[in-house]
């Protein structure tokens, strides 16, 4: 299992990125993907998931939170630095 | 019986993420939504309420720590006041000063049932301690009754689990598995048969007593189903009411996997599988997946089973049963 923290506005770049996109890269690994912010962890591979999660994110305050990606299983590495790019 | 556990009630120490469960934090209830579920009366609108919260499902009648008993006096509990310590308090010289002294003890509100005519002195020194006074109409037991029963729903434990709830002829059946095996195909015909979507996707579980959970979905997904390959589609307004529910009791949970030639899958029924949510155990079916097998009659089959087995008949004895008479009588014969 790999864990890292990145500070990312989730909710800005989502505007640019839509959110579809980034379910369909996470869907494209064999691993389980998630997002974990404060204590809300959602699966990655679900838009319905992803849609819950940014409006948990947009009652936050903070426009900058450090949110948690968390990716098990066999192609862990190659998901995360896919998660990464998509970031970057 | 025999049982078969899959345990989920560890949650916050599993490192794995899997479907992407979760628990989430037992909140506490806001004392302004208290005000507005309860249609309570403030009578001290100059205390700000926006940092008062209910912790506790319970209450506390104060009588015996008006007389001045303080031990064990559990402070962090919705204090309601009814005829008999109004009275109490009416009988004493310093009544007034008893509440007032009362009123500092660190507790997040009063209530007053009854309508019960409160002192302006008692009204000032409470918006002084920051404490809100509040007041209804209603009877003390009828008041704390149905306090009670709406708090532990608020402060349940919750979790979210990565499935599809629907209610099939009543039962709550919560379909699992694996991102892409179905569920959301299954739902949709299920709906097409009649029966009604509670949350696609991102269920939020909550278990509300020892024997039940209720399942409801997050606000922002509420009806809408994701299809592939089609994308989002809202069940509400393409089926129309009846095809939706908001809440619903979890009563079974059908996990779907693909298809595996080494694994035993449950042939007779008579052994109960259960997994664990929140602590509460709910019956489980491993259904394989494969190409022609009719998932929405599968479930549907397993609702009604379900039904009948709560009312009292299981098919899977009955069958042992009649094939161990047969072997006696044929005993019995020789």
């Amino acid at each position: 299992m790999v864990r890292k923290q990145m500070a990312i506005d989730i909710t800005a770049d989502l505007d640019r990125r839509p959110i579809a996109k980034l379910v369909q890269e996470a869907s494209r690994y064999e691993s389980s993907v998630c997002f974990e912010y404060k204590d809300k962890k959602v699966n990655a591979k679900s838009i319905m998931g992803m849609m819950t999660f940014i409006s948990i994110m947009n009652r936050a305050t903070a426009a900058k939170d450090k949110i948690d990606v968390i990716i098990d299983g066999k192609d862990e590495q190659q998901a995360m630095g896919a998660i990464e790019e998509f970031f970057a | 019986m025999k049982t078969h556990y899959k345990d989920y009630s560890n949650l916050e120490n599993d490192t794995k993420c899997g479907g992407g469960n979760m628990l989430n934090d037992t909140g506490m209830v806001p004392i302004t939504r208290v005000i507005e579920k309860m249609k309570l009366e403030n009578l001290t609108p100059d205390v700000k309420l926006d940092d008062i919260a209910l912790t506790m499902p319970d209450i506390n009648r104060p009588a015996v720590q008006l007389t001045g008993f303080l031990q064990d006096f559990a402070n962090e509990r919705m204090q309601v006041i009814g005829n008999v310590e109004q009275s109490y308090l009416n009988s004493q010289p310093d009544g007034i000063e008893r509440m007032k002294k009362f009123l500092n003890l660190k507790i997040p509100c009063v209530v007053y049932c009854r309508n019960i005519e409160v002192d302006q002195e008692i009204i000032d020194a409470a918006t002084e301690a920051g404490v809100p006074l509040l007041r209804t109409p209603n009877t003390t037991s009828a008041f704390m009754a149905e306090i009670i029963k709406w708090l532990n729903v608020e402060l349940a434990p919750t979790m979210t689990i990565h499935g599809v709830l629907v209610d099939v002829y009543g039962e709550g059946l919560l379909i699992t598995g694996e991102s892409g095996i179905g569920k959301s195909e299954a739902a949709l015909e299920l709906i097409k048969r009649g029966h009604r979507l509670v949350s696609d996707d991102v269920v939020e579980i909550r278990k509300v007593s020892d024997d039940t959970l209720i399942g409801t979905s997050p606000e922002m997904t509420r009806h809408f189903i994701e299809l592939r390959g089609i994308g989002i589609i809202d069940v509400k307004t393409l089926y129309g009411i009846e095809s939706v529910k908001n809440t619903q009791q979890i009563d079974l949970v059908i996990n779907l996997e693909d298809w595996d030639r080494d694994k035993e899958y449950d042939r007779m029924g008579i052994e109960e599988h259960y997994v664990n949510y929140l602590g509460n155990k709910v019956v489980c079916h491993n259904i394989p997946i494969r190409p022609g097998r009719n998932l929405a009659i599968i479930c549907e089959t397993a609702a009604i089973n379900c039904r009948q087995k709560k009312m009292g008949y299981n098919a899977a004895l009955e069958l042992y049963n009649r094939a161990i008479a047969n072997i006696n009588k044929g005993k019995e014969e020789a």
